[in-house]
């Protein structure tokens, strides 16, 4: 890829100085080694030091360059930059308070993470070694543990938009059924009864927009009807 | 303590199931209901009559009807929860669909019974 010239219409907001968000117009000028959306941000970063953003890996494993890139929640570090129409718009992650620029604050996203306990809960004395699973038993954790957080899918889900206060979320619920269908978990049941709540679990309405949005292709609304599926076993 | 958020009612799944249950009967419903239609000697009044004169066909409709209803205060609930933030407001207008849909059942069943 040559060298290209690339536009941006980018979000910001700086609340101590601006009255309003607005979108600035920028271009920058992209070497033929650039070939994602973080790589230019990168580049516009080193040009104007006022643009806040936050990132860390650049290669999709710590989740915090999430933002709404042409409309669509995603990773900047995983995007491509040439398949994006231009001018490219970045936004913040829709949803959440916006601190500055595209830094949302993620308070209530992980409010709700921890609300359904994110760790195995096991009152057995803990055994010499680890606690062991059969190859099939670890298999169901697959698709589940992966999640790294980025907060794409919940913020991508107009359920949480209207209840972010009391809707566990898409992120939230699949670490959830990740805890429920791990074996070395003895709470399965005091899951399922934190979970079954109008609100809490209830207020997914399948339209799979978290599916559609999540960078490391996982499936939060299996997993919701897993947990669905799993209370009405308990319940019928 | 009003700013606290409460959550944990400790339902739902019932009406969930509720709404997959009563979608499955509205569409059974409307394909009998078409193949009927399309049975229908003649379309007229008396045919049409005829057509809900049956025991079965009477039952079905009813359960359409309770089924349309239920799915739909299921639905429309869902919609407030989202929308309608002032608890109050929101318990006015539950119950005023919940009242509604309870009428139209019975006046659904009235005019079933006519036919």
């Amino acid at each position: 890829m040559a060298n290209r010239t690339v536009q941006f219409k980018i979000y910001r907001y700086d609340p101590d100085k601006d009255s309003a968000p607005y979108l600035q117009d920028i271009s920058v000028e992209l070497d033929a080694s650039d070939r994602k959306l973080l790589d230019a941000l990168v580049k516009i970063k080193a040009k104007d030091d006022s643009l806040s953003i936050r990132r860390s890996c650049r290669e999709g494993v710590c989740g915090s360059d999430a933002m709404n890139i042409n409309g669509k929640n995603g990773l900047a570090c995983l995007t491509d930059i040439d398949s994006l129409k231009q001018p490219i718009v970045l936004r913040p992650l829709p949803g959440l308070p916006v601190i500055r620029d595209l830094i949302v604050d993620m308070t209530q996203f992980f409010k709700q993470y921890h609300s359904i306990k994110p760790y195995v809960i096991n009152n057995d004395p803990p055994p010499e070694r680890e606690r062991l699973q059969s190859p099939e038993e670890r298999e169901e954790l697959n698709g589940l543990y992966e999640c790294i957080l980025c907060a794409s899918c919940s913020t991508s889900c107009p359920s949480f938009w209207w209840n972010p206060d009391k809707f566990v979320g898409p992120a939230g619920l699949l670490a959830a059924y990740r805890f429920i269908a791990d074996t070395r978990d003895q709470a399965t049941s005091e899951r399922l009864d934190n979970l079954e709540d109008p609100y809490r679990l209830f207020r997914c309405h399948t339209i799979m927009n978290c599916v559609d949005v999540c960078p490391k292709h996982l499936n939060p609304t299996q997993a919701i009807g897993k947990i669905k599926d799993m209370m009405v076993r308990r319940a019928v | 303590m009003k700013s606290r958020i409460v959550v944990g009612a400790h339902y739902g799944l019932r009406d969930w199931l509720a709404q997959r249950v009563t979608a499955c009967v509205m569409a059974l419903f409307t394909v009998v209901f078409v193949i009927q239609l399309l049975m229908l000697p003649s379309f007229t009044h008396e045919a049409w009559r005829a057509m809900f004169a049956g025991g079965f066909m009477r039952f079905l409709t009813f359960l359409f009807w309770l089924s349309l209803f239920f799915h739909a205060w299921i639905g429309v609930r869902d919609i407030f929860m989202d929308y309608i933030k002032p608890v109050g407001i929101r318990l006015a207008l539950h119950s005023i669909v919940l009242l509604l849909l309870i009428g139209y059942a019975g006046w659904a069943a009235q005019i079933l019974w006519r036919l």
